[in-house]
């Protein structure tokens, strides 16, 4: 109906006016939907006939500008033609209208006939509904007092029930007791409580609540029994003790039992851990050698009998790693579990009502701390206890796993226990472990360096012999083919010493490794690079090598050369090495791998440098004396047990100075193997032929002459007082330079200066004087080719044959020429 | 005392020398004995005096023209008396022997008024007697008892040992007692010393490298220090101070400092020639001053304060002391001294094979080398002061 209504309306508005009306009602809508650019443009052009701003002038005249007659015809008839058919449609709409219209007017008045009616039936609505309201008030009035009684009874019924089952209660605590059903038989009683207490006064009630008594306290010994056992599982336990509390247990006396329980198993489990440790000690002393390297070939390995190699590594019962492992599966997790456990019943167990003023987490923290404490006290001693036995430093691996492990493992502890100290104590075990591995490797570094010296030894002395024998076709060089030359043993004996080194390195290295748990802790980071692994390890190294070196310099000399010359040349040449490129090498490489980021001051690289040279020093002057002193030996036995006086006539040089210079040609080609040549002063053309003798060079003669001459003999020394002025003192025993000729001239010196001491002390016949003569013109005709300075030979050989002339009863020299042909035919 | 004190006074010998001694009786006057070495002419005994004041030196010389001297000793007891030991060729055989001597007594004032001619005609020794060893072969170095009366002597010859008893104003030596020296090779002394304490009962000795203590009452072997040095043992002396302390040399180039009774090692050891050192010489008063001479040509003067007998410097007795306490903190707040080389002496050119400590002035010394050249040195004052006051 309301459609139809609209329909008139719109049905009412005059036909010319509709078109505006609906684009009013479609610029709306368009306006609603936001579309209304369209209908702008369309609506600016007033030449649009069916456009809203449509100017019949302007479109008349447009028309009329545009548009020829004929078309201008054909427009007028096709717009006639527009209007009419408009005009009819306009009217067809009219009628419609009106016809619709008087049928709404009959339906109106329809409608006013029927209200009438049902007027009426209303009215006698009303009064029926007033004749039910009276009826309902009557009824309710009657069933009044029943209501009120059922009321009663159903509250007595609610009562009874509660009453029977405190009634039953013991009953039922009892059946629960014996189905174990605790948790019911407890949550029941709770429910009674209360109510018990209020009513004790009654002696039913009494009665009960002392039956119920009885059987809690029956339950509750049943818990703590089960509590005491242990058999019971961790859920069970807890539950046991939630009940436990619930029934007013103090919760210290919980916290001690729980603990104390708990104790009792991780005690098996470190009593377990002892055992190992005990049992791996048995095997430990038992176990067998595995010898971990074996470097076969090289002469200075270390020798494969020796028992005290600390590069093996030892075959216990169980390895570090087992060991801790143990430890964690068995200690640390169950310790963990306990932690847990505990806390989940005593701390964050949320407590209601009397429990939670008790301040039990406060109470139950504490003991855990301590018993924490106290536990990991032991295990830790065990675990230090177990690194301590690992002796062997062969494979670092294992123990910094082993480390690794534990470390790791004690930090959930950490998180289980935020405040405790144990898995800082964790880490002070490692960093000592740490610490104590690295003073290991130190000792092993240096057992090792003391096993390659003596393999070293052992091999020098098969061509010590026969260097003594060979000597004669050309020194040491010969015997190279059987056994490995010097600069061979130096040069394996260096690289054994820095490969062990680096390994040794690489080892250590593990402990900063970056999966290493540890590695990232301060420690780790700072001192162990620089102070335990640089200074502790390397430089304290370093230092022992140059330190040893020493030592043999100092016991050696007094006790009869008991390291043997060469070891003495060697260990220099070693020394001098480090000085120039090893120690920097060491150092730099230590350095790299160990990003040293701690400001602590270490050792200079330069110190080191400067300890090692001046170890090099004093060995190759040590060498030099022990050289020099074994020459010198022979020449002063030769010139003391020989009777001077009563000597024949010189025939041949003593084969004691052969000797000299035969060992002084080896000593010349040991030295040559590990030192370089270094400076000597220009030889004279004619060197090895020089007209030493004393008695026919004519400057001399001058300066001898006076001395067999009775007339004159305040000038007995003048001459070679002066002489001496102008001439350098001789420093006999005096430092030598890292050369061939340096280390040479040492040896020389010493041996001609004991030779001069000797025959000063001596008394000579004439052919004693002559022998002397032909010695030291043999001596200077070999020794001059070994010395920076051949002046310096020269010098000391003049001196003995002056001093020999001194104390000669008849001095009568030997012809030259005599001497040259004997020592020539020698 | 004038600017140069310090500076050393040299006295050239015409002859090489090795013996040198101090006259042990004679406490006023500083002087010396040079023993000449030669094997062409008379040998002489050139008495070295020393005059303090003026810095100068006169010499008196006598003739022994018995041999040349390897070593001179004075009687503690006569000044007049000396002992030397003299090398003696017959027959080809060379032999070292020994006598006791006595100096002309005009030698003093002779020397005084014309010491120019004194070379020319010299005066000789008057021969007391032998103390004949042809049974024992050559004679190393005699020894006066020290501190005694000047009767007893021992000799050192070859491997023996022979206690001499001087008789009748010196002219008659008698072997007293003996002992021998067995072992393996040809064991021969070297060097000895007479104990000054325990009543000059001991007697130590040096052969090869090992150093021998011997009690004299039994002539036997006390305690036996084998490998003392790395080389033949050269000398030895006592601490005149410390009745156990004995300082060694050799030709190990060492200095080594012994407490008898405790032989296994030195109680310190110094290594500061570059040659043997072949004369060892605590200063009579005070034992810290040590002097070395060696054939590196040096003369080195140590001040070994550790191992004196006073350790912390002088210590003032208790009764002088007026304020006790006051001292005894300032003697508390000295440092322990250090030992170290006072001073090294380059003035010899030749083999230094003698050194000697005045007998009268206890900062002076004598040293002589091969070449005859005596060289007189005094303690620097310095320390001179340092270690009186």
């Amino acid at each position: 109906r309301r459609n139809e209504i609209n329909v008139t309306k719109y049905s009412t508005t005059p036909p010319d006016s509709d078109p505006t009306g609906r684009r009013q009602v479609h610029s709306m809508l368009k306006l609603y939907y936001g579309m209304n650019e369209e209908g702008k443009v369309e609506s600016l052009d007033p030449c649009d006939i069916n456009g809203p701003h449509f100017d019949p002038e302007v479109y008349l005249n447009k028309l009329r500008k545009e548009c020829s007659l004929g078309e201008l015809m054909d427009h007028e008839s096709c717009t006639v033609k527009q209007i009419r058919s408009l005009d009819s449609d306009m009217q067809t709409l009219v009628y419609e209208n009106y016809n619709k219209f008087i049928s709404a007017t009959d339906t109106i008045r329809k409608m006013k006939n029927d209200f009438k009616k049902m007027e009426d039936e209303m009215d006698c609505l009303s009064a029926n509904m007033a004749a039910i309201t009276e009826f309902s008030a009557h009824i309710s009035g009657t069933l009044q007092d029943q209501h009120a009684q059922i009321t009663k009874l159903s509250g007595v019924h609610t009562l009874l029930r509660k009453l029977q089952f405190l009634f039953e209660l013991p009953a039922r605590l009892n059946k629960c007791l014996e189905l174990q059903a605790y948790a019911q038989a407890v949550s029941a009683h709770r429910r009674a409580r209360c109510v018990l207490q209020q009513y004790s006064h009654m002696p039913s009630f009494r009665g009960i609540q002392d039956d119920c008594h009885v059987i809690m306290e029956q339950l509750a010994q049943q818990l703590r029994q089960k509590f005491r056992d242990g058999g019971s599982s961790a859920k069970d336990l807890s539950e046991c003790v939630e009940l436990l509390l619930q029934l007013d247990e103090p919760a210290e006396e919980l916290c001690d039992k729980f603990l104390s329980h708990a104790q009792s198993r991780l005690e098996a489990d470190l009593q377990g851990l002892e055992a190992e440790l005990i049992d791996s000690l048995v095997t430990d002393t038992g176990g067998g050698l595995v010898q971990k390297t074996n470097p076969g070939s090289n002469p200075v390995s270390p020798s494969s009998s020796s028992t005290t190699n600390p590069f093996l590594s030892p075959t216990a019962g169980t390895d570090i790693l087992e060991f801790i492992d143990r430890g964690c599966n068995e200690f640390v997790s169950n310790l963990c579990l306990v932690i847990a456990s505990y806390q989940e019943l005593f701390i964050n167990h949320p407590q209601e009502g009397e429990l939670a003023s008790k301040k039990i987490p406060e109470m139950a923290n504490g003991k855990l701390h301590v018993f924490v404490d106290t536990l990991a006290a032991r295990y830790f001693s065990l675990v230090e206890r177990r690194i301590q036995e690992e002796k062997g430093v062969g494979d670092n691996s294992l123990l910094v796993r082993a480390l690794d492990r534990f470390h790791r493992r004690l930090q959930a502890i950490s998180k289980l226990l935020p405040g405790s100290a144990v898995p800082s104590q964790g880490t002070e075990i490692v960093v000592r472990a740490a610490r104590e591995r690295i003073k290991q490797y130190l000792s092993a570094l240096q057992t090792f360096y003391h096993d390659s010296l003596t393999d070293v030894r052992q091999a020098l002395a098969a061509p010590r012999l026969s260097v003594g024998g060979a000597s004669a076709s050309g020194g040491g060089a010969t015997s190279k083919d059987a056994t490995p030359s010097l600069p061979e043993l130096l040069t394996s004996l260096s690289n054994f010493i820095l490969n062990q080194l680096k390994s040794v390195l690489a080892s250590v290295h593990l402990f900063t490794a970056k999966d290493i748990t540890f590695s990232n802790k301060p420690y780790f980071k700072g001192e162990f690079c620089s102070q335990g692994v640089r200074e502790g390890l390397v430089v304290s190294f370093i230092k022992f090598i140059c330190q040893s070196s020493r030592q043999y310099c100092e016991s050696a000399g007094d006790r009869g050369g008991s390291t043997p010359p060469a070891l003495l040349l060697l260990l220099s040449r070693l020394c001098l090495d480090y000085e120039t490129s090893t120690i920097s090498y060491i150092l730099t490489l230590t350095d790299e791998q160990f990003l040293v980021q701690h400001h602590t001051p270490v050792t200079p690289v330069t110190a080191l440098c400067a300890e090692a040279r001046e170890a090099a020093q004093k060995l190759l002057n040590h060498y030099v004396k022990v050289q020099g002193l074994i020459i010198s030996q022979m020449l002063r036995k030769s010139v003391e047990t020989r009777d001077w006086v009563n000597t024949i006539e010189p025939r041949n040089v003593r084969a004691v100075m052969k000797r000299v210079v035969e060992d002084t040609t080896s000593i010349d080609v040991q030295v040559g193997l590990l030192y370089e040549e270094g400076v000597r002063k220009a030889h004279s053309s004619d060197s090895s032929k020089r007209t030493f003798s004393v008695y026919s060079s004519s400057r001399q003669q001058i300066r001898y002459a006076p001395s067999y001459t009775p007339s004159a003999p305040m000038d007995t020394s003048l001459l070679s007082n002066i002489h001496k002025l102008f001439s350098e003192r001789i420093d006999i025993f005096s430092p030598v330079e890292f050369n061939k000729v340096s280390v040479l001239t040492g040896i020389i010196k010493i041996s001609l200066k004991t030779f001069l001491e000797c025959v000063r002390l001596r008394t000579f016949g004439r052919y004693g004087l002559q022998q002397i003569q032909v010695d030291c013109h043999y001596l200077q005709m070999y020794l001059w080719r070994f010395v920076s300075d051949e002046n310096l030979v020269h010098f000391l050989l003049d001196e003995i044959v002056g001093s020999a002339a001194h104390r000669c009863l008849d001095p009568s020299p030997m012809e030259q020429s005599v001497i040259e042909v004997i020592c020539e035919r020698g | 005392m004038k600017m140069d004190d310090d500076a050393p006074v040299i006295y050239g010998l015409e002859f090489q020398a090795r013996a040198l001694t101090a006259q042990t009786a004679e406490t006023d006057a500083i002087r010396f004995l040079v023993g000449t070495q030669s094997l062409k002419f008379d040998n002489q005994i050139h008495i070295i005096d020393f005059d303090d004041e003026n810095n100068m030196i006169n010499k008196s010389v006598l003739l022994h023209d018995a041999g040349e001297i390897w070593h001179i000793s004075g009687s503690p007891a006569d000044k007049a008396v000396l002992t030397t030991c003299y090398s003696k060729t017959s027959e080809n055989r060379v032999l070292t022997c020994a006598a006791v001597w006595r100096m002309p007594p005009e030698w003093e004032s002779g020397s005084h008024e014309s010491p120019d001619d004194s070379s020319n005609n010299p005066q000789t020794l008057e021969l007391l007697c032998h103390l004949d060893n042809t049974a024992h072969g050559s004679v190393a170095c005699v020894l006066w008892e020290p501190l005694g009366d000047g009767k007893r002597v021992i000799s050192l010859a070859e491997n023996h040992v022979l206690l001499w008893d001087l008789q009748e104003s010196s002219t008659k030596a008698t072997i007293s007692s003996t002992a021998t020296l067995e072992g393996k090779g040809q064991l021969k002394f070297t060097a000895g010393k007479w104990s000054p304490h325990h009543n000059s009962t001991q007697l130590v000795t040096a052969n090869d490298t090992a150093i021998r203590g011997w009690d004299l009452r039994s002539m036997s072997q006390i305690y036996c220090i084998e490998n003392a040095h790395g080389q033949l043992v050269r000398d030895l002396d006592f601490n005149p101070n410390k009745q156990y302390y004995l300082a060694s040399c050799g030709d190990d180039c060492k200095v080594k400092f012994w407490d008898v009774r405790h032989i296994n090692e030195p109680v310190k050891c110094l290594e500061e020639h570059s040659h043997w050192v072949w004369s060892v010489r605590y200063n009579h008063s005070h034992d810290q001053l040590l002097l070395t001479g060696s054939s590196d040509s040096r003369v080195i003067l140590s001040n070994m304060v550790s191992i004196s007998s006073e350790p912390f410097g002088h210590l003032v007795d208790d009764d002088d002391l007026s304020d006790n306490e006051e001292n005894q903190q300032e003697d508390k707040g000295k440092e322990p001294l250090q030992d170290s080389i006072i001073a090294t002496y380059e003035e010899h050119e030749d083999s230094v094979y003698a050194v000697e400590w005045s007998a009268a002035d206890p900062w002076l010394f004598a040293s002589l080398s091969y070449d005859g050249r005596l060289v007189i040195n005094r303690v620097p004052r310095a320390l001179k002061y340092r270690i009186l006051l």
